[in-house]
């Protein structure tokens, strides 16, 4: 068990839960995140957002019942988590493009922020696209060489695939899908990742599958971060 | 020390926790976050004698109390589980029980061949899966084709053998007798209730194969009440389960009958779940006065 420390609403239904306690987690990892007893019966799979010395930071919107309950969480409350489980993205060289649709951003700050701490990154951009409002573009800003900002558009129309090496991204599947074909034929390499009904979040139950060259795939065990040219998009 | 040790034919259990086929993959994942070996038993994924992927679509779905799922017995196949898995899940000290399935009796005989030349404690038949015509559900819902096909599996295996029944069954009492009378050594019960849930937004069924297995908490009590009808009219032991997810629920199962109990999503709800309730069986155990199970088995 750990306390809540804050639960800031962002608008648009989405929150920063930021919880007490010291934590590992690599970028593009998650937790299983549980703030209830028996009901709802599955715990809900979160990227991290980001890791301080004193407390783990989930960014998440609200699209259920189990979402609907962390967003009641008040400081002080208790939260239940496993993990840090999955393969997250991979430490890369050269130029780096991060891109995030909606609340594919989330795991996109942590990425940024140890991106940035690696000497072997030159160079490190961030596309952002929100349907309505752009939110917490100061914190990703302070990681980023350059922001792009897109609401109710495309992302990817920002985006120049030629100029980077390394490609992340996470958002929605047709959004990753159209930066992989973007990608198609050139050096860079694209990783997204992807984000599927979870049960047990450990690679035993194989509710989460993700079809891809190499056959079924666990999202929450092999993903979710996959190589983007690998997979079967929905 | 209260006695928690279970024997099914010549099958040992240190304990009377099993997890369930299909939640406890061959062992190996949620063996990265806690001792597993402190579990009397684990039953495999469901195999069967070629590989599968699996069903499209969604695999899973929250109900109030409960899930439904339709996995499809993605599996690697017996051949791939024995060449991949079965070393490691032999080191365990834990009761291997290996979960077999098939689509025709064929399929299952070829099965249960294979996997009787290896070194395993016990096989679960499975003739309950919901999901998939390979799941054998076909043959669990009639008294004629269940007879037909734990006839022919016993007379190829001298490996302990448990059928797994369908609460989806004409009559579960039935199939069950029917099972002792061919020669099992025992029975499982229940598998997944045959469910369905439909988007409205959309006007469509959420599963593609429409219909999926419901498991959870949403089943305990008419779980319960199987394990005590077949317990009442069987003589070989039962291994319990449907939506065991406390020790309390678990002392139940054993005072409706049941020698083992088997864990399924309540290991999606909690990793630890087996651990929890084994300690709380034997703290209750302490409690009471229990020095053995059989002082409480059955005794409604």
């Amino acid at each position: 068990m750990a306390n809540v420390i804050s639960n800031e609403y962002l608008g648009q239904d989405m929150h920063l839960l930021k919880i007490e306690g010291s934590f590992k987690g690599e970028m593009g990892q998650f937790y299983m995140v549980r703030a209830w007893e028996n009901y709802p019966v599955l715990s809900r799979p979160i990227s991290i957002h980001n890791i301080e010395e004193e407390s783990i930071t989930f960014l998440y919107r609200v699209v259920g019942e189990g979402t609907e309950i962390l967003s009641n969480l008040k400081t002080s409350d208790d939260v239940k988590l496993e993990g840090p489980y999955g393969n997250g993205f991979p430490k890369v060289t050269g130029k780096v493009a991060l891109v995030g649709g909606g609340m594919g951003v989330a795991p996109l700050y942590l990425a940024a922020k140890k991106l940035k701490q690696m000497e072997s990154v030159e160079k490190l951009d961030v596309y952002m696209g929100f349907r309505d409002e752009a939110i917490l573009t100061e914190e990703y800003e302070e990681y980023a060489d350059e922001l792009f900002i897109n609401i109710n558009g495309k992302v990817t129309d920002d985006l120049d695939v030629d100029k980077y090496d390394y490609i992340f991204t996470c958002g929605p599947e047709v959004m990753m899908e159209s930066v992989v074909n973007m990608a198609k034929g050139s050096n860079t390499k694209v990783y997204v990742s992807i984000e599927k009904r979870m049960a047990c979040g450990v690679g035993a139950c194989l509710v989460c599958t993700c079809k891809t060259q190499s056959g079924n795939k666990k999202t929450c065990k092999d993903g979710p971060v996959f190589l983007g040219e690998d997979v079967y998009y929905a | 020390m209260p006695n928690l040790k279970v024997k099914i034919a010549s099958a040992e259990f240190k304990n009377p926790i099993v997890m369930a086929s299909g939640t406890f993959g061959f062992g190996r994942e949620y063996g990265e976050i806690y001792d597993i070996e402190k579990l009397g038993g684990i039953s495999t994924k469901g195999l069967t004698i070629k590989k599968r992927d699996g069903n499209n679509g969604i695999r899973i779905w929250e109900t109030p109390s409960g899930i439904m799922n339709s996995v499809g017995l993605e599996n690697p196949g017996i051949e791939g589980f024995i060449k991949n898995e079965l070393e490691n899940l032999k080191k365990l000290d834990v009761t291997t029980i290996v979960n077999v399935g098939g689509a025709t009796l064929q399929e299952y005989v070829d099965a249960v061949n294979l996997i009787s030349k290896e070194d395993v404690d016990m096989i679960e038949l499975n003739i309950s899966c919901p999901n998939v015509k390979a799941g054998g559900m076909a043959f669990g819902i009639k008294e004629e084709s269940a007879r037909n096909i734990v006839r022919v599996i016993r007379n190829i295996t001298s490996l302990p053998l448990v059928v797994k029944l369908s609460p989806n069954a004409e009559d579960i009492v039935r199939i069950a007798q029917v099972c002792e009378e061919e020669g099992a050594d025992g029975v499982s019960l229940v598998n997944t209730f045959k469910a369905m849930a439909i988007d409205i937004n959309n006007r469509k069924n959420v599963f593609e194969n429409t219909y999926a297995g419901l498991s959870g908490p949403a089943i305990k009590p008419i779980a319960l009440r199987m394990v005590h009808e077949v317990s009442k009219n069987v003589s070989i032991p039962v291994m319990g389960m449907g939506g065991i997810t406390t020790w309390k629920d678990a002392i139940e199962f054993i005072m409706a009958g049941a020698t083992c109990i088997q864990i399924g999503t309540a290991n999606f709800m909690n990793p630890s779940a087996g651990i929890e309730i084994l300690e709380g069986i034997k703290s209750y155990m302490d409690k009471e006065g229990i020095k053995d199970l059989s002082e409480i088995r059955g005794i409604i």
